[in-house]
């Protein structure tokens, strides 16, 4: 269990990622977001609802990190990617693939892991 | 026009001093930049002061009225953060100041302490100028962010790393004249492409070093340059500063850098030119990649065009348009809230003709200075012209 304080809605959102039941946070006009948001950096709209989350992603970039920051050094070597959900882009680890195999346009499901330097959760994406 | 002059600048080696404070870096640097605007440190009215990671470094805060009374003046003083582009936002505050008519000498200057903590401690605190929810946590590191901005880049555009290799190449040659430069050696395409790797696609000699170091500029009034008969042929034309979404994820183009298309153009419309006017430009090259995103937003190149540039030799200082002569932040070192600065001193130099590299460009009257922050979520550009 972590004594540390939680970080709101970033923490209820990696909750619901657990969960399954991940989500974003969209205005009136189609754009999404991750929260925490009170309004939309695009239009302005603070009308915003939370939608559910596209269950897969497409990596749209990704790079092998070797030199890694403390938090990270048992970790390193890994993969960091932005995958493509449609209406939201996330950051996370891609695991459960060799770094060499991961390609552009690879489809990823999403869940929660573990850092393994830190043991704090960590987005990680895992190629179908 | 009453553009506001450069009257001095000063710049310290930049390298590892481990041991230099601070204070004692930004002294050196603010002392010799007064000393050489020939003006009476009584007549400062103001201190812009950019830094970073001074809590981090070196447990230190609060460090305007330090940084003051490090350089022996008695003004308001106030820290600018903007993560790597904390100077040129100092600089953009001095400039409005100084034609705002609310003083008519300031100081602008940044300072930098980072090599004390050691590589792994510079790179996390490097990192908190991502987006620590979204992004540190996900295992981003900046290497790491440039790394994923180059691999959008060769996906959309084409070039390889190898292109790269060519800009790393290209400034470590820029540097070796450059007596304040951190790293003052040759390297060659097959050195760059084979060093270690970094965060793939990017290597070591994609990345600029860890440095320490400070750079400092008294800027005034024409009327006060006029009135003073001080020696200041270099005017500040125009300032621009732009900004984009903090966390990578949430922007629309991983290849591209809005924030700094914002900046060129609001600085070109504020000096009344055109990127095609620019003679030579220092940009903001802390991994090989940027100095390519950076060309191109600043409009010297077309997008996608840039990954050439220095391949084809078009920005070495034997090219049409030289970028970085002073060897960058690549070759010359980033300290990171002095960086700015020193690209304003850079470009003032080359102007006025006493650079060491300023005979790549004996007829050069414009120049710019792209100075970008965290992922290029901030930025500032600055056109120099030099009176004909």
């Amino acid at each position: 269990m972590t004594e540390t304080p939680l970080n709101g809605e970033y923490d209820d959102w990696l909750d619901a990622i657990e969960d399954g039941d991940g989500y974003y946070v969209e205005c009136e006009a189609g754009h999404g977001w991750l929260p925490p948001r009170s309004v939309c950096p695009d239009c302005g709209s603070r009308t915003l609802h939370d939608e559910p989350l596209p269950d897969s992603g497409e990596i749209a970039t990704h790079t092998t990190i070797t030199v890694a920051t403390p938090q990270f050094e048992d970790d390193a070597p890994y993969v960091t990617a932005i995958a493509d959900f449609g209406p939201v882009s996330i950051t996370g680890l891609v695991r459960g693939v060799d770094p060499e195999d991961v390609s552009m346009g690879d489809v990823v499901d999403i869940e929660v892991g573990e850092r393994e330097t830190t043991g704090e959760r960590a987005v990680v994406f895992r190629p179908r | 026009m009453t553009d506001p002059r450069i009257a001095g600048a000063g710049v310290t080696q930049f390298g590892k001093h481990p041991e230099r404070t601070g204070r004692d870096l930004f002294a050196e640097a603010g002392l010799e930049a007064l000393d050489q605007s020939g003006v009476d440190p009584e007549d400062v009215e103001a201190l812009y002061y950019g830094n970073f990671m001074g809590e981090l470094a070196e447990h230190q805060g609060h460090q305007g009225p330090l940084m003051a009374e490090a350089i022996g003046i008695d003004a308001p003083a106030t820290r600018l953060e903007a993560a790597c582009a904390s100077a040129g936002a100092a600089v953009r505050e001095a400039v409005k100041t100084l034609r705002n008519g609310e003083a008519e000498v300031v100081v602008v200057g940044g300072a930098e302490r980072m090599t004390n903590i050691g590589t792994a401690a510079a790179t996390d605190a490097l990192a908190i100028a991502a987006d620590d929810l979204y992004e540190i946590r996900a295992g981003m590191t900046f290497p790491g962010a440039y790394a994923l901005m180059a691999r959008a880049y060769f996906d959309e555009f084409g070039g390889s790393h190898e292109d790269l290799a060519h800009v790393a190449v290209k400034n470590h040659e820029h540097a070796l004249v450059n007596e304040h430069a951190q790293i003052q050696k040759e390297i060659t395409v097959e050195d760059a492409m084979e060093a270690p790797t970094i965060a793939a696609p990017l290597g070591l000699y994609d990345s600029c070093p860890i440095t320490d170091g400070a750079a400092a500029a008294v800027l005034t009034t024409e009327a006060y340059a006029e009135d003073n008969d001080l020696d200041a042929p270099v005017a500040i034309s125009g300032t621009g500063q732009g900004g984009d979404n903090l966390a990578l994820q949430d922007r629309p183009h991983l290849a591209r850098t809005p924030a700094a298309d914002k900046a060129a153009h609001e600085a070109y419309a504020d000096a009344g030119i055109e990127a095609d006017d620019v003679d030579v430009a220092e940009v903001h090259d802390c991994f090989t990649i940027a100095e390519v995103l950076a060309i191109e937003s600043l409009g010297l190149f077309e997008p996608g065009e840039g990954i050439h540039a220095a391949t084809e030799g078009t920005t070495t200082r034997h090219g049409e348009l030289p970028v970085n002569l002073s060897g960058g932040l690549k070759a010359k070192g980033h300290p990171v809230g002095a960086t700015g600065v020193a690209q304003l001193a850079t470009i003032a130099w080359v102007l006025e003709g006493t650079h060491p590299r300023a005979d790549a460009v004996p007829d050069a009257s414009v120049g710019v200075a792209h100075n970008a922050g965290g992922t290029v979520a901030s930025t500032t550009v600055h056109v120099l012209e030099v009176e004909e």
